[in-house]
This record gives structure tokens, sequence and C-alpha cells, in this order.
């Protein structure tokens, strides 16, 4: 393995552990949903960067910004329901991505692939992780009393909306970081299902974050393996391709399905 | 160490209240003048004037939606006012009415205790016995609050209220939840921990039993404060009917002492 894979896989891994963290808490938040809305308007900045030959991260980062403030904002007014944010935004983020990315990155723009870092842009995910962690770490009685009741936090004397905001901030931060392997439709679920998992197999806050992250790293290193080794599986007459973004998913639904086997009291 | 000087300070605490009641006019631990608040260009409140002394118990009476839980808020300084609310130097504790935690919560109370005293940068040494005093057993404790019931939630609430050493406690509708038998009823507890803590009350609640059970003053709400007084005075009938709309009165049999007449 070459460093430049070795820093890629290394960073991916990183970046499940910040995803379970982060998705963790939009389990509790009942906003999984409003986090996919948050990875598909990253699509139409992606396209936009490649039409422009800019780096595209700095395009997604750009529109994940400006649909933070735009969720955070709707939040706030207190008239932002999941369903009509998935109606509307995450749709049209899609419609629009889609018409603006070149079509020969349209693949992976939406579904991701394995591409090897720098040592630069490696260390620069580092610290992006490490934020992501020391947020979590750092506000984690902030955002377990708001989770609990809101009006409560903010009689606490917490700032909700403003937690709220570098809560939004950090997973899209989050986004950011997975949209390199993963792609606009497949990030969110890095989030969402390693924290299903791990809510369905924890009774504590500390064990549920913990399981989280375990289960989006095997996730990662799964699906890395298998679509290294079996890019290509032969069932039947069926070719399955296993390209990374997609296999990693599986692997995480695949824990899924096996923590649905232990029955929850 | 930290034991025995706590024990110092609420003796201190309750000297100084005892002088305080013996004053011809106690300092008033909240003064409100002239409150309104405007809620989305509709008047909630109007021209509320009130005031709290140490000790006292203070009821809001309302009939729905008459703005007693946007007064309460609006005293935690939670909506935009215009008008006075002037807090002596106190800390508040403040117990909602209704929370509705989801069911797979993995939070127990003792993770909120825990997390509101690293928030107020208070030690966690006294969680086990605020628990206690509020009748919350270890094993509650540690249960997720989606699986607690709606007394052992309630109580819980009471003590997340309790950390930081509140001087004053703010209920919302403390007798909306539903006790269990063989539990200590509602109004005991508060009274208890009034002693206990040497606490003034400010409780939202249209339940008159209460009132007449518990409050030292009533102040009756319906967009505008349409009395304050004493809970005899302020429960006459005619009173009642103007707050409520409708004839309603409340016969109250006068045979024992209750807290009001002390």
């Amino acid at each position: 393995m070459q460093a430049s894979e070795l820093y890629s896989i290394t960073l991916a891994c990183l970046t499940a552990v910040a995803a379970g963290l982060i998705g963790s808490f939009a389990l509790m938040k009942r906003m999984s949903l409003a986090g996919d809305v948050v990875s598909h308007i990253a699509l139409p900045g992606l396209g936009l960067a490649l039409v422009f030959r800019i780096n595209p991260l700095i395009g997604a980062c750009a529109t994940l910004l400006l649909g933070t403030f735009l969720i955070w904002y709707l939040q706030r007014r207190g008239t932002f329901t999941t369903d009509v944010a998935i109606g509307v935004i995450f749709t049209a983020a899609l419609a629009i991505g889609t018409l603006v990315t070149p079509s020969e990155d349209l693949i992976e723009a939406l579904f991701g692939g394995f591409q090897s870092l720098t040592l630069g842009w490696f260390l620069l995910g580092v610290i992006a992780v490490a934020s992501v962690i020391a947020f979590v770490w750092g506000f984690r009685h902030k955002l377990i009393v708001g989770l609990f009741s809101t009006e409560l936090a903010a009689a606490t004397g917490i700032r909700v909306s403003r937690v709220d905001l570098c809560y939004l901030l950090m997973f899209s931060l989050t986004v950011l970081l997975g949209l390199r392997f993963l792609g606009a439709l497949l990030v969110g679920a890095l989030i969402i299902v390693p924290a299903a998992v791990g809510r369905q197999l924890t009774h504590t806050l500390g064990a549920f974050l913990t399981v989280s992250s375990v289960a989006g790293v095997l996730s990662v290193l799964i699906g890395f393996l298998v679509s290294r080794y079996y890019p290509a599986i032969r069932i039947g007459s069926v070719t399955l391709h296993l390209a990374l973004g997609p296999a990693i998913i599986s692997a995480a639904t695949l824990l899924f399905l096996l923590s649905l086997l232990r029955k929850k009291i | 160490m930290s034991e025995i000087k706590g024990i110092g300070i609420r003796s201190q605490f309750s000297f100084q209240f005892e002088l305080k009641q013996s004053w011809p006019e106690p300092m008033n631990l909240l003064q409100v003048r002239n409150l309104s608040v405007r809620i989305e260009n509709k008047t909630i409140l109007e021209n509320i004037n009130f005031e709290l002394g140490a000790g006292e118990r203070l009821v809001i009476l309302g009939p729905n939606a008459a703005g007693k839980t946007v007064l309460l808020k609006t005293l935690l300084n939670l909506f935009p006012y215009s008008g006075e609310i002037v807090w002596a130097d106190v800390r508040l504790g403040y117990v909602p009415q209704k929370i509705d935690p989801e069911r797979h919560l993995p939070i127990t109370y003792k993770d909120l205790l825990k997390s509101k005293c690293k928030i107020l940068n208070v030690s966690a040494v006294r969680i086990p016995e605020i628990s206690e005093s509020v009748g919350l057993t270890k094993a509650e404790l540690e249960t997720p609050v989606g699986h607690l019931s709606g007394g052992q939630f309630q109580r819980g609430l009471i003590g997340f209220a309790l950390i930081g050493d509140p001087q004053v406690l703010l209920l919302d509708e403390p007798t909306a939840s539903i006790d269990e038998p063989g539990e200590e009823h509602i109004y005991n507890l508060i009274h208890r921990l009034q002693d206990r803590y040497n606490l003034a009350v400010i409780a939202v609640s249209h339940d008159l039993s209460f009132i007449y059970r518990y409050a030292t003053k009533v102040l009756c709400l319906n967009k505008q404060g349409l009395c304050v007084g004493a809970p005899q005075e302020v429960l006459a009938p005619e009173i009642l009917s103007k707050l409520y709309g409708e004839p309603v009165s409340y016969y109250h049999h006068d045979h024992t002492t209750h807290p009001a007449e002390h």
C-alpha cells in the first residue's frame, strides 16, 4: 500500500469516528433526515466547482455553508419540518446539482470513489476530524441538556440557537469529509446508519457514541477491503460492482440488519 | 469540609430570612412593574404588577391561554418584554410543565444532573442528596428518562431545577402529573423542599385546592393581572367568575389551619 493510499484510508476511518459521534446526536435530535438535506446541498457546489475547475471541495464547502445557515434559520424560526425540507431543498439540490455537474464526473460526485491523498490534505482532514470530536466532547453537557428540552436548556443559561448552529456546522464539516469517498448521495448514510446500529445495541449515552463510531469505522474498513480485493463479484449471471462508496454503505447496512437480531428491551 | 461550609451558609440564610420576616416591609426577591409581553404582534400579557417576598409561595391562577406559562418564562428571561422585571441577586430553578422525551433517548437523570453541574460549574457532590430530597431512588436516577413514570419524571425535573442551589423555584402546573399510590403528593414535596432549602416559590396552577392548601399569595391572570392578594381574599366567587367568564365557585370548608394562614 502506498503512503497516499494509507492517508486516504486512515482519514476515511477517522471520518467514520466523527460521523458516528455527530450521527448519534442527529438521531437523538430526530434530525436524521435533515442531515440528508445538508449532504445533498453539497452537490450543486461540487458540480459548479468542477465546471469552473476549482477544487470541488471548495465548491461543496460553499453551498454546504449556505445550506447549513438556511436549515439553522428555518429551525430557529420554528417553521422547519423535515418532510417539507426533504420535498423541496433535497430534491432541488439533487436536480440542480445533476444539471451542472459534468456527466463524466457525475457518478463520482454522487457515489464517491477512491482518491489518494497528499500529506497536506491528509493533515487538513485530520484537523477537521479533530475539531468535530473536540466539539462533541466540549459541548456534550450542553448538547445533552438541549436534547432533553431546549426550553430547560435556555433556562439553564445555554444559548441554544448558538449551540445548534455550531452543531450544524460540525455536521456539515463531517459531510464534507465524507463527500470525498462517499459522494453526495451516500455520505448521509455514514452519519445515520452506524448511529442506528449504536442505538439498537446500547442503553447508555457513552456506549451509544462508542458503538456508533466503531460501527462506522468497521463499515469503512469492510467496504474498503471488499472493493479493493473483490471489485466485481459474479453471482450466477449477475455481476456486482463493488465501488468503494456503495460497498461501505452496504457494509453499514449489513451491520444494521445484524443489530436488529438483538432484541431491544 | 465543603459540607460544613454548606451548612454554615444555609443557617446564615435562615437567620437572614427570620430577620426579614420581622421587618415591616420585607425586601422583595422580585418586583414586576407594568409588564407587557407581545409575541408576533399579539398581546399575551398586559400591565402586570406584583412582587415576591422571601419565603413566599405565589400561585399564578388563570384559565387556559391566559398567559400563565408565558409569564413564567418571561420571568426567566426567555421572552422579550416591556416594563420592569427586577430580581434581587437570586438564582432561579425552573420546573417546566411537560417535556416529552423520546422513549429511546439513552439519557438518564444522572446524566442530566451531572451535565447541569458542569454547565453551571458547580460540584457534583450534592447530586445524591438532591435526588434523595426529591424522592428519586438510585435505580430511577440511572433509568433512561423515557422509561420513568410521570411522577418519577416530575421529581427528576424538580431535582434538575435544584442543582445550582436556587433561592426561587418556578413551577409550571406542578400538580398536572399523575401521582402513583404510595408516593408523596407533589404539594408536600414542594413544601418540604421549601423548608429544607429555604426557597421562595412561584407556581402556575389552575388547581384551586392547591392554591388554598399551599399559596400565601395569588395572582389572578387573564392577560391582565386581575388581582393580587391572599387566597381567601382573591378567590371570591365574583373574581373567579370574572377570571373564567362564567360563574365558578370554590367552597372551602375551613376546619383546619393551612399554610396561607401562618
